[in-house]
């Protein structure tokens, strides 16, 4: 997911001109400990990974004082914390807070609505649907014209719904503001303040931040230095990382690729999957699941990509080397020339299944060119020492049937 | 009768003279579609499958009269320019096939649309076909594949797979049971026009008897579509197939609206809501046809 890790997110509020917390970044214990006496108050050290609930996962420790910060980042750094591995910890002056708020702005793609909402809740440091949801009348929200943009008085008489202090309204309508200019000049999907802190001391501070770029968008952005502008919620793997680059390499066509599982073994029964179209591969995926097969990974290929690419997704496929059996499951009657993925097929399989001796394989394509592929499949595949089955159209939406195909062949295998 | 596009719909193609273009072009064309004119900047006062390109859209306009719908195939960088164009002309059915197309540039395209009273399919939309009358962007891809697959009847389709809605209607046509219109609404995370949006349309349109919806996870689409039926914009009987149930959130599957996020998109939240609001929800592909055949 490309989403921002909190230090990086505050750096753009602050190049924005909203006020931040105290802090800087630290990779070491040591650099904890400078950035700590710096500040020269007690500290919060804070894990820099992108999950939620990571307060509760003991992923934000205080310290009082430089050596205690020291130690703390000691503890974190290199800590695996809700399968995020910490590389870096944010250390925070402690705020003391006299009230948590919420300030936040999400595209709804709700046909009422397509455009990105403001929400500000006089109630913060939870999920903003849980918040409505207990307690709506803490939350306002303001649907955003993007032609039109969203003025300063806009965010102020939506703030000003609640008695909140005059001198306070003119900070927040501010840092409101600047945050929905983050999320413009960023393209983001959401960024939200939460919670936004009102210290004891009357200023406005966001505690936390959480800004999602659209992935979309990524390349607009080079300064975000984001690697993998994929939307997965955890670390990418290994084989995910140069799946992305394959995509990225190669524009024409979509070749996608994500694990599902990792760390099995030989004879677990887990399927290598490849889909066709994205509609296709989904309802071919929950086929194979509802007939209890478990799925190493869901790979898919869609809108008339090379052979090369095709190819390479299929020996991503086949890199997980513990597979029991591999389907291409075409659930779709395509409208690209099928015959592309025919031949990389061949040309991959030809090279994996030469060392794997009755390997299932169960292929099921359909569409435009659908003969002539089906040929080029049997033609190029005969021969090879695997169990292969090749189907055609007349099982597209026969999934049933494909999924207990590849049942049967992949516990046969296992068998000998 | 059909919706939004039939024999008398009149279409022009910005980027026409592309690889895209052209090709989609001929399609529609040989398809029987009524394509007056294609638009690429600098190449106005030339012609590409008999059709004459123009320099703008509005141009285009000037020369041709009104024209009721464009199909933009114009790269993602150089999109929201055309498209805009292609709005502010006074075109009322815009269509963007492109995937992958910024977020922020989405919603600028939506906001405009919305403000001149464009109708704007995707992005990430195939477009439509009514059954031998209009192909209206690439939908069928071929005329023999399309000719093919697409047997006029009537049962509407809408899809938010491109692929699995010429698959939808090549298994509901093989049974017999015809279309009159189908339509991929498009991949992208935010897009112009919804199912909420159709079904309306098929509600009025005396051809339609019975719909089917190829849903997926991810997004509040298919709730929506159920808030239409449960509030009386839509009493036609529906068939309704999710996929993506068995699939983890968090996680975006092909499709750049395909994930369960927030909370939100998940299958049982959709066959949970369609269910509530009387839609007839299949388990597999394969039921489709078979529950459609029973309703009509």
């Amino acid at each position: 997911m490309p989403k921002l890790l909190e230090y990086q997110g505050k750096r753009l509020l602050k190049e924005m001109g909203i006020p931040v917390p105290l802090g800087d970044v630290a990779s070491t214990p040591e650099e904890a400990l400078r950035i700590a006496t710096e500040i020269g108050k007690p500290v919060a050290v804070k894990a820099q990974i992108g999950v939620t609930g990571r307060f509760k996962a003991g992923g934000i420790k205080f310290a009082d004082t430089p050596d205690e910060a020291k130690k703390a980042a000691a503890g974190l750094l290199g800590k695996d914390i809700k399968g995020a591995r910490v590389n870096k910890v944010l250390v925070e002056e402690r705020l003391d807070v006299e009230r948590e708020m919420y300030a936040g702005i999400i595209v709804n793609d709700s046909y009422k609505v397509r455009s990105p909402v403001l929400m500000f809740s006089t109630r913060g440091g939870v999920d903003i649907e849980e918040i409505a949801a207990e307690d709506p009348d803490s939350v306002v929200s303001l649907s955003i014209d993007v032609l039109d943009g969203l003025s300063i008085e806009e965010v102020r008489s939506l703030v000003s719904r609640f008695n909140i202090p005059l001198p306070l309204i003119s900070s927040l309508s501010e840092i409101v503001h600047g945050l929905y200019r983050v999320f413009r000049g960023y393209s983001a999907r959401s960024a939200e303040m939460n919670p936004l802190v009102l210290t004891i001391n009357g200023k406005i501070l966001p505690a936390d931040c959480r800004i999602v770029i659209d992935e979309a968008s990524v390349f607009k952005h080079p300064d975000l230095e984001i690697d993998f502008p994929r939307d997965i919620s955890r670390e990418p793997t290994e084989l995910e990382r140069i799946a992305w680059r394959v995509e990225a390499e190669d524009y024409r066509g979509t070749g996608y690729f994500v694990q599902l599982a990792e760390g099995f073994g030989p004879g677990e029964g887990y399927v290598g999957f490849h889909g066709l179209g994205g509609g296709g591969a989904m309802l071919g995926a929950d086929a194979l699941m509802r007939h209890g097969l478990k799925l190493a990974n869901y790979a898919e290929s869609s809108g008339n990509p090379t052979a090369s690419k095709v190819y390479r997704v299929v020996k991503l496929v086949f890199s997980q080397p513990d597979i029991d059996a591999f389907v291409l499951m075409g659930a779709m009657v395509a409208n690209q020339e099928q015959w592309h993925h025919a031949h990389a097929l061949v040309r991959a399989l030809k090279e994996e299944l030469i060392s794997r001796p009755g390997f299932p394989v169960v292929i099921l394509i359909a569409g435009n060119k659908e003969k002539e592929s089906l040929e080029i499949l049997r033609n190029g595949l005969s021969g090879l020492p695997a169990r292969i089955e090749i189907y055609g159209r007349d099982y597209v939406y026969n999934v049933d049937f494909i999924a207990e195909r590849v049942k049967e062949l992949s516990e046969e295998y296992r068998r000998t | 009768m059909a919706i939004l596009a039939d024999e008398n719909t009149t279409v022009l193609v910005q980027g026409i003279t592309g690889r895209e273009g052209s090709a989609r072009a001929k399609y529609m064309i040989d398809y029987g579609t009524r394509l007056l004119c294609g638009v690429t900047p600098g190449r106005g006062g030339n012609s590409i499958n008999g059709v004459p390109v123009y320099n703008t859209v509005q141009e285009a306009v000037e020369e041709q009269g009104p024209i009721d719908a464009s199909v933009i195939f114009v790269p993602a960088p150089q999109l929201k320019p055309a498209v805009f164009e292609a709005i502010e002309a006074g075109l009322k059915m815009v269509i963007v096939p492109a995937e992958r197309v910024p977020l922020h540039d989405a919603l600028e395209m939506i906001a405009l649309a919305r403000r001149k009273g464009c109708r704007l399919f995707g992005p990430g939309c195939m477009g439509m076909v009514t059954p031998q009358k209009a192909a209206v962007g690439w939908l069928g891809a071929s005329v023999d594949f399309a000719n093919e697959i697409f047997i006029p009847g009537n049962v509407g389709v809408m899809s938010r797979s491109g692929g699995q809605t010429g698959t939808v209607v090549w298994s509901i046509t093989r049974t017999g049971i015809g279309i009159s219109t189908a339509i991929h609404i498009g991949t992208e995370p935010v897009i112009g026009t919804n199912f909420a949006d159709v079904l309306p349309l098929f509600e009025e349109d005396e051809n339609t008897r019975a719909v089917v919806l190829f849903g997926e996870i991810g997004t509040v689409a298919e709730e929506e579509a159920a808030e239409v039926i449960k509030e009386g914009g839509f009493s036609k009987p529906l068939v309704a197939y999710i996929a993506g149930r068995t699939m983890p959130s968090g996680m975006r599957f092909s499709h750049a609206s395909a994930i369960i996020e927030r909370g939100r998109g998940t299958a049982e939240s959709k066959v949970k809501a369609l269910k509530a609001a009387g839609a007839h929800v299949v388990d597999t592909p394969q039921e489709i046809a078979t529950t459609l055949a029973g309703l009509l």
